[in-house]
């Protein structure tokens, strides 16, 4: 066969190219024209609308007095407190709902979706049951539904105690709590730096087997950092770790950890709701890995659970991990329905400064802000923990 | 046993094998392979029955046995009493038109509930593959164009009825629908501009879907409904459903955009080279050859996407448009009802669920027929 040998033809291939240039650039002039005019237009008609408003633009807004009181805070505020100290009060309220949210989502919707492929019948229909029903239903729904049960509970003098020191009412639920004083944070801190540590430490030892192949034990190192140190810090600092029982006084509890109604029915629908979608992503995950797997962990006489720990989840992360993440950034997002059940989150906080002050576009723009801070923050934790779990191919 | 001399039963072979002669013993022998197999298994399954037949027998006893279903007149009396103990489903008589048509008028009412079967037949029809392509594009505009005309009226001796009177279902439908008929096009695009050559038009289409997928749809739903005033001039005046519904699209528009962007990346790169080589436009090679091998790709999430717009409809609760779960809040604020919300939300979760359950259905069986065999 004779290869053709195509006859150059360079006039013609240069303006052909150069149309497509020319009319490449036209069409992102006339896009990024139309959008610019788009923007100028909608903010000319805003700075004229505010100004007959007499609504001033800017951030100064966030040195005034907030007068708005906060219920539920983790942080000290009082209404007389500038509007920036609102606001931080509402970024740690979503956090702690969307933090605790997603652990919680995390470990209820990995138990469903080994649960769904469990041998047992009736479990593995109870899951498919429990994800069906809870992902075809609004979450707006779920969460009037969870905060009407919540407010039709006894009151506090007939609450229910399903343990001891541990009520439910209608002022929300009460857990036993241990007081947390500067002491405590500090053999917190070492702890968690004990643990930081062992990481580190366990990572060498491992490597030092590899090398010389003696094997290595990294407990005593564990006792050390995780119970002597946070042991001897307690002694010298005189730290307390007595455990507050709630005690009902009056009309009300004292002492122990108060869950308010409005944010523990937040987290138990964010938490059923996200868990449902986790449920799934984990069952495909744990599918998707080869029936190979099993069957050779078997060969070698393993045991279900073992196998399931130690050589599918491991795999199966892999494919979870991706999906996990956007299901976390929906969690964290969705804890904006709190406004509807009055749990003051940010986005709750950010809509009453703006009935407020009339300050539509920086309280938008606040929101923006921080949920665009926590997605990114979240991305990238995530997408740490997605290289560091990767195949390493040979 | 005759052929018990020629196969000895394997006593080692699962208990199903043996059971396997009688109605009962297959019965035992299925209960003994899946619930009863190991120790732990057969703990599992025995506490479950226990806590599964309490909730049940609670569950009955609430929702029927001591349930009231009918009352006469306007007396909440014996729904009170049994509070706790028994359902009051009375309240859904007294109160179903209101929860699916809100204020729409009592006598015109026929009207959103033939637009409500309107909108379940286009739903059907779009899932008959026989139709995908043109057809389906003419019934849905003549779908739609049918479900302007009843709601609003003005034609036909149809007296007119302004958007503030609707309510309940057909908000919900209207808003999913419309959101989705118009966030489509938008969603296909955005996609295309994300993979555009172009760096300006690229990085438009990702500074909007970043932006709109980052945010919360609450934020999307107040600006809407707030700042979209402040950004019109003096005396444009848009009405807020519309607002919303333009909140919808622009949202509808991000999440199906990635969707769609993700069948485009499946697209081979030798259908881009075989259009390019006939010599076919941009828009051309898009519409005739990509496009549709890149949604046919993407149709189990298309549909997981619908579902999940469907149901954040929803939220409009918080910006005061009167959608189903909105009529559902407000039918109970009458004080003679108020105590019995737990009745009206099981309803409207009943509806809820209908639909996004045909749904999730369909989007499996889709699933199940895309796999290769």
């Amino acid at each position: 066969m004779t290869v053709s040998t195509p006859t150059p033809r360079p006039a013609r291939w240069r303006t052909s190219l150069n149309r497509q240039r020319i009319s490449g650039l036209l069409w992102q002039l006339l896009v990024v024209g139309i959008a610019i005019a788009a923007v100028a237009w909608l903010w000319s008609n805003a700075l004229h609308n505010l100004s007959v408003r007499r609504i001033s633009t800017g951030f100064a807004f966030l040195g005034r007095e907030a007068g708005m009181p906060i219920a539920d805070s983790w942080l000290a505020y009082s209404p007389k407190d500038p509007y920036a100290r609102a606001f931080l009060v509402g970024i740690v309220n979503t956090l702690r709902v969307a933090v605790i949210g997603i652990v919680l989502a995390t470990i209820l919707g990995t138990l469903v979706g080994i649960a769904r492929l469990s041998s047992n019948w009736l479990l593995s229909r109870l899951s498919a049951v429990y994800v069906e029903i809870l992902r075809d239903i609004p979450l707006l729904l779920q969460l009037l539904f969870w905060y009407v049960l919540m407010q039709g509970l006894p009151a506090v003098r007939a609450a229910f105690r399903p343990i001891d020191g541990v009520y439910l009412s209608n002022r929300g639920l009460v857990l036993p709590s241990i007081p947390i004083g500067e002491a405590n944070l500090w053999v917190i801190g070492a702890a968690v730096l004990g643990l930081i540590a062992l990481y580190f430490i366990r990572r060498r030892l491992i490597a030092q087997q590899m090398a010389d192949g003696r094997t290595r034990y990294a407990w005593p190192y564990a006792l050390a950092l995780l119970v002597a140190l946070p042991a001897a810090l307690t002694w010298i600092l005189g730290a307390s770790w007595t455990v507050t029982i709630p005690e009902l006084r009056g009309f009300n509890f004292v002492g122990g950890l108060t869950l308010a109604p409005e944010y523990f029915a937040l987290l138990i629908a964010l938490v059923t709701y996200t868990s449902a979608f986790i449920a799934e992503i984990v069952r495909s995950g744990i599918q998707a890995v080869d029936k190979g797997q099993w069957d050779a962990a078997k060969a070698l006489g393993l045991r279900r659970s073992f196998i399931l720990r130690h050589i599918v989840l491991p795999q199966a992360l892999r494919v979870i991990i991706p999906p996990m993440t956007s299901q976390y950034l929906n969690l964290t997002k969705n804890s904006s329905l709190a406004v509807a059940v009055g749990y003051q989150d940010i986005v709750s906080i950010a809509n009453t400064t703006l009935n407020q002050t009339g300050q539509a576009i920086e309280a938008i723009a606040l929101i923006m802000l921080v949920f665009l801070t926590i997605s990114l923050g979240i991305s990238l934790f995530m997408n740490w923990y997605n290289a560091r779990i990767a195949l390493v191919e040979r | 046993m005759t052929s018990m001399t020629s196969a000895p039963e394997n006593p080692v072979l699962s208990p199903r094998l043996r059971y396997r002669r009688s109605r009962v013993g297959r019965a035992i022998g299925w209960l003994r392979a899946n619930l009863f197999p190991s120790i732990t298994s057969s703990i599992i399954s025995l506490l479950l029955i226990a806590v599964l037949g309490k909730a049940l027998i609670s569950l009955v006893q609430w929702g029927y046995v001591n349930a009231i279903w009918m009352l006469s007149g306007d007396q909440t009396g014996p729904c009170r009493a049994i509070r706790g103990i028994g359902a009051c489903w009375a309240v859904i008589p007294e109160k179903y038109r209101f929860i699916l048509f809100g204020t729409y008028p009592f006598n015109e009412q026929w009207r959103p509930a033939l637009a409500t079967l309107t909108f379940i037949a286009l739903f059907y029809l779009s899932t008959r593959r026989s139709l995908w392509g043109r057809k389906l594009i003419a019934i849905w505009i003549g779908a739609l164009v049918l479900i302007g005309v009843l709601m609003w009226g003005g034609i036909f001796d149809l007296t007119y009825v302004s958007q503030d009177r609707w309510g309940g279902l057909p908000v919900t439908l209207i808003l999913a629908t419309f959101g989705l008929a118009f966030g489509f096009p938008l969603g296909i695009l955005v996609a295309l501009g994300r993979r555009s050559k172009l760096p300006a038009i690229r990085s438009l289409c990702v500074l909007y879907v970043e932006l709109i997928r980052g945010a919360p749809l609450i934020s999307l739903l107040f600006m809407a409904s707030v700042m979209f005033p402040l950004f019109m001039p003096d005396g444009v005046n848009i009405d807020k459903l519309l607002r919303a519904q333009i909140a919808f699209v622009l949202y509808a528009g991000a999440y199906l955009a990635e969707v769609i962007r993700g069948g485009l990346q499946a697209v081979p790169r030798g259908q881009y080279d075989a259009a390019d080589a006939l010599g076919l436009s941009y828009w051309k090679k898009n519409a005739l050859i990509i496009l549709p091998q890149a949604i046919s790709h993407v149709i189990p999430p298309l549909v997981n996407t619908f579902i999940a717009f469907f149901k954040d409809t929803s939220l409009v609760l918080i910006i005061g448009i009167f959608d189903l779960l909105t009529t559902a809040k407000t039918s109970i604020i009458d004080p003679a009802w108020q105590s019995f919300s737990v009745e009206v939300y099981i309803f409207v979760s009943l509806i809820y669920f209908a639909f996004c359950f045909a749904m999730s259905r369909y989007s499996r069986q889709l699933e199940a027929q895309s796999r290769p065999s």
